[in-house]
């Protein structure tokens, strides 16, 4: 059982899901808190959910304030940073590039790839919290 | 009982563990004083000691008279009971040996009788006492019975034949050769004893007088009872030990009468002689053999007495151990729960039931435990430990640890004698408890005025043994006074026993268990001392203990980590501390946000160099940032679960205005949540949590900030640094940042860059400014809303350069440079590593 988790977590890191940061986060983990990785990948994605929401919202208005997309990225690409989710992390670096630019395209573009990013490691990090309770 | 003294017309009831019959030496000798039982003198020799006869004429008087007359008599009944059983299972016994003897003696005289077989008459020199001259009459016949049988022969042929004649002669014959045999032998012996006869030949003997024949001291002895009949003219026995030349050393029983002719004159005595040593011997070897019997039996006794004590020790000490397991067990589970339920939300009925549960679950584990404190030192399980300590911070520790939950306006004072040295060798643990009982025993019956300790040097006490005595050992007297209720006279002798207390409506009134004493005081005799009392009601008690300490050379400052574990970054040699001898406390209930009154002066304040790490105070004194005080605060708070990440946000915005009030005084709030932690246990409502959690963080570690807007980097940071061991204040944009670094003063801030409402950049823009300014207008202007209060002034804060390190996610705006610029001292890139951190704080916080 312990081999399949480890083997599930290799394969994160090597398709890049995840990057060293991961690993930091994993390090804290310790008797007092023994699901601290859970705890911070679980409030990771409520809190990015609610920016994936804002920034859904803003670029559905259409208005495209570049602005405040750039703030809303930047959190999202610090949480996502913090987390070690690397591919998310890749694909809001992206969108940050388009709106200092002011590409709304490109914008539109990338944060779809954000969402799919996103969504995917979600789906895969809970296959992983699952194995390894 | 002795039956002398009874015909003295003594009654002596006392009985001794001696069987009655092992008499002097004197009493087994026939004794012609004795009367009345005893009149026939020629009986035979009694082996068997006196029987006690009870004189029936006294006794009635005796018995008219008193009623310990009666009593007596009963026991003297008793006892003359018991004596007549034991007499007759001497008696018994002595019948065993007799008869015993009596069939060795006719085996022999068989045997003897057998070799002289051809003898047919008496022997002619039986002596008549011996015991066993009647049974010759029975041997006789036995004699007869042998020899007639011994003389018929068998022939197993038919009678009157040839083969019977032949088997006759032949057997007769062999009878004739075994008789010739004999006979032979008996010649031989005959000549033997002639010869031996011969070498003493009989006018040796015959003809002297028996001063002649005998030798020894027995002689002169003849010679007395001799003169001593003639002159009494009572005939009696005695015993008399000869030497003669012929049998070394015998012993006579001598008959000496009197001989009186007609006109009633004494001409003379008659001697007769008997000899006794045998039995003699015999008779002694009984009474040996009495003797080791009863030593023995008396032995055997003490035996199973001290088993029986054994066994209730151990068993006693089986309940000691068990008790001590399953009792504390289940009661600290019910006190802990108590303690994580009053964590849960609850409202306030439910609180205060919560609370009287804790304290009363606390005061029956303290009562456990005092209990069986007792009893360790009673039954010597109690080890004593000898580690070097400072006698003056003992002292002070214990004084401020009862201040801190002192609810009566009292002074609380120590003083410490020069001469008493600063370091010196016993077991903390045990004196500080005994202080503590005495303190807080002090506290209890004082309500107005003061309590202290005083410490001094004396030489060596009258009750010390002089054993003890080396140049390195000090007598150290300590009184613990106080001006309270006083104990009157008559309880004094008391006070000390177990469960005692001055009296019924004391125990009422003040409540506890009156163990305390008992334990102090066991304590104190175990470490060699003496504990005393002396008091006048009404005006107050003093309580005395002392003790010997061997002094100890202070080499390093490292033994002394239990009392004061210095604030980390310190670790001067408290020149102050060491040599203080006078402290003074007072309670501060009320006086909030006094400023610690001058009480809290400048008796010591040895930390007043590390101020940018604030100490926690405790009712105006400095804390001592001991372990022990420390360790309970954080474990309610922790318990206090306020430490939730998700509420960190909250706890701050909330904890912006309940600063204030904790940081100005650095004293007394502080010691005024933390008295109420302490005293009361009360988890109480959220507000005091936050000060005293953040007093938390101000007493045992340095204050760090975290500026960030993102909760996961919050949760992620925090989690490091508490792996660090550090705990953090959040801040979540750089307004509430410069309130914090306004209230508090902070050891390292880490800015997050971007942030709404105010960045990272210009917060540590306006932190700067007020640091060369000395005040906020600048942020004041930038729009943040600056509390001005009052507790400002009151605070004295340094205004090093505070260290902040920003946070930044390298992009443009975010460089370096920029940090630099706007006032950094240094920076981390995201995303934040343990290592990074690590780095960062060694850096900042050395």
């Amino acid at each position: 059982m312990q081999r399949q988790v480890a083997l599930i977590k290799q394969s994160l890191f090597d398709q890049g899901y995840l990057d060293e940061q991961f690993m930091e986060l994993e390090e804290l983990q310790d008797d007092v808190n023994p699901n601290f990785v859970e705890e911070v990948a679980t409030l990771y994605f409520k809190d990015s959910a609610r920016l994936i929401n804002s920034i859904d919202q803003a670029l559905e208005r259409g208005s495209f304030d570049f602005n405040r997309l750039d703030n809303y990225m930047h959190q999202f690409k610090g949480s996502s940073s913090s987390i070690g989710a690397s591919k998310v992390k890749t694909e809001c670096t992206m969108f940050r590039e388009y709106c200092r630019v002011g590409n709304a395209e490109g914008c539109l573009m990338t944060f779809q790839q954000v969402k799919k990013e996103h969504a995917t490691l979600r789906k895969k990090l809970e296959h992983y919290f699952q194995a390894s309770q | 009982m002795e039956t002398d003294q009874i015909e003295e017309m003594d009654v002596e009831v006392l009985s001794s563990m001696w069987p009655d019959d092992v008499g002097t030496q004197a009493d087994n000798q026939f004794n012609v004083e004795k009367p009345a039982g005893d009149s026939d003198t020629l009986k035979e020799v009694d082996i068997a000691e006196k029987r006690t006869m009870a004189d029936l004429k006294r006794l009635p008087e005796l018995l008219n008279t008193t009623d310990q007359g009666s009593s007596q008599l009963t026991n003297l009944v008793r006892q003359w009971e018991y004596m007549q059983d034991h007499a007759v299972r001497l008696l018994r016994e002595e019948l065993k040996i007799l008869t015993r003897q009596r069939e060795e003696a006719e085996a022999k005289e068989l045997k003897i009788i057998e070799e002289h077989n051809f003898e047919t008459e008496e022997p002619e020199n039986v002596p008549v006492l011996d015991e066993t001259s009647h049974l010759f009459r029975r041997f006789r016949q036995k004699k007869r019975d042998e020899l007639v049988d011994s003389k018929r022969v068998v022939i197993d042929e038919e009678f009157d034949t040839v083969a019977y004649w032949k088997q006759k002669a032949l057997s007769l014959e062999k009878m004739l050769e075994a008789s010739t045999e004999r006979e032979r032998r008996l010649i031989e012996k005959l000549n033997e004893s002639l010869k031996t006869m011969e070498s003493h030949s009989a006018p040796d003997i015959l003809g002297k007088t028996d001063v002649e024949i005998f030798h020894g001291g027995g002689v002169k002895e003849s010679e007395d009872f001799k003169r001593e009949v003639l002159e009494k003219g009572k005939a009696s026995k005695r015993e008399i030990t000869f030497e003669t030349e012929l049998f070394g050393s015998k012993t006579f029983l001598i008959y000496v009468e009197p001989v009186y002719n007609k006109a009633r004159e004494k001409i003379g005595i008659n001697y007769m002689g008997m000899e006794v040593t045998d039995q003699v011997r015999k008779r002694e070897k009984m009474a040996k053999l009495r003797e080791d019997n009863a030593v023995r039996k008396a032995m055997e006794s003490e035996l199973t007495k001290t088993i029986h004590i054994t066994e209730e020790t151990m068993r006693a000490k089986q309940m000691l151990a068990t008790m001590s397991h399953e009792i504390r067990s289940p009661l600290s589970g019910v006190v802990g729960m108590a303690e994580i339920l009053s964590t849960t939300k609850l409202d306030k009925e439910q609180r205060q039931l919560l609370n009287v549960m804790i304290s009363s679950g606390d005061l029956v584990l303290q009562l456990i435990n005092d209990i069986l404190d007792l009893s360790k030192v009673e039954s010597g399980v109690m080890k004593l430990e000898a580690t070097k300590f400072r006698p003056r911070e003992v002292v002070k520790h214990v004084l401020q640890t009862a201040a801190a939950s002192l609810k009566k306006d009292l002074t609380l004072e120590g003083n410490i004698a020069d001469e008493v040295p600063i370091l010196v060798v016993g077991d903390v643990l045990r004196i500080r408890q005994i202080l503590t009982n005495l303190i807080s025993n002090a506290i209890k019956f004082t309500h107005r005025g003061k309590v202290g300790i005083k410490l001094k040097v004396i030489s060596q006490p009258s009750f010390a043994s002089d054993k003890e005595q080396n140049e390195t050992s000090v007598w150290i007297c300590c009184d613990v006074y106080d001006t309270g209720i006083g104990i009157p006279e008559n309880a004094l002798p008391c006070l000390f026993k177990k469960y005692m207390q001055a009296s019924a409506d004391h125990a009422r009134k003040y409540g506890g268990t009156g163990l305390g004493l008992a334990i102090c005081k066991q304590l104190v005799e175990l470490m060699g001392g003496q504990l005393t009392v002396t008091s006048q009601v009404n005006l107050g008690s003093t309580f005395t203990f002392v003790l010997p300490y061997k002094v100890a050379t202070p080499d390093d400052h490292s033994d002394d980590q239990d009392e004061f574990s210095d604030m980390v970054d310190h670790h001067q040699p408290e020149p102050d501390d060491t040599t203080e001898g006078y402290f003074q406390f007072k309670p501060l209930l009320g006086s909030i946000y006094s400023n610690g009154g001058p009480v809290m002066g400048n008796n010591f304040l040895p930390h007043k160099a590390m101020l940018t790490s604030p100490i926690k105070l405790i009712n105006g004194s400095v804390a001592d940032p001991s372990n022990s005080s420390g360790q309970s605060q954080t474990v309610q708070v922790e318990n206090g679960g306020y430490m939730d990440e998700s509420e960190s946000a909250h706890q701050y915005g909330n904890g912006n205005g309940h600063r204030c009030p904790s940081k100005e005084s650095e004293s007394c709030s502080s010691s005024q949540a933390s008295s109420e932690m302490e005293s009361e246990l009360t988890v109480s409502s959220p507000r005091e949590e936050e000060k005293t959690e953040t007093e938390v963080k101000e007493t045992s570690q340095p204050k760090i900030l975290l500026v960030e807007d993102n909760k996961i980097n919050i949760m992620v940071a925090k989690s490091m640094m508490k792996q660090l061991g550090y705990t953090m204040d959040i801040a979540n944009n750089g307004v509430e940042a410069i309130n914090a670094v306004k209230d508090t003063s902070y050891d390292l801030v880490l800015m997050d860059v971007c942030m709404p409402v105010m960045d990272g950049l210009k917060a540590t823009r306006l932190i700067r400014s007020y640091e060369e300014s000395g005040n906020w207008d600048a942020a004041i202007e930038a729009g943040v809303d600056i509390k001005t209060s009052e507790s400002e002034q009151g605070c004295e804060r340094s205004t090093d350069r505070l260290p902040i390190v920003a946070m930044t996610a390298n992009t443009l705006a975010e460089s370096s440079e920029e940090c630099y610029a706007n006032g950094m001292d240094s920076f981390i890139s995201k995303p934040v590593t343990l290592q990074k951190l690590k780095e960062c704080l060694q850096q900042y916080l050395q």
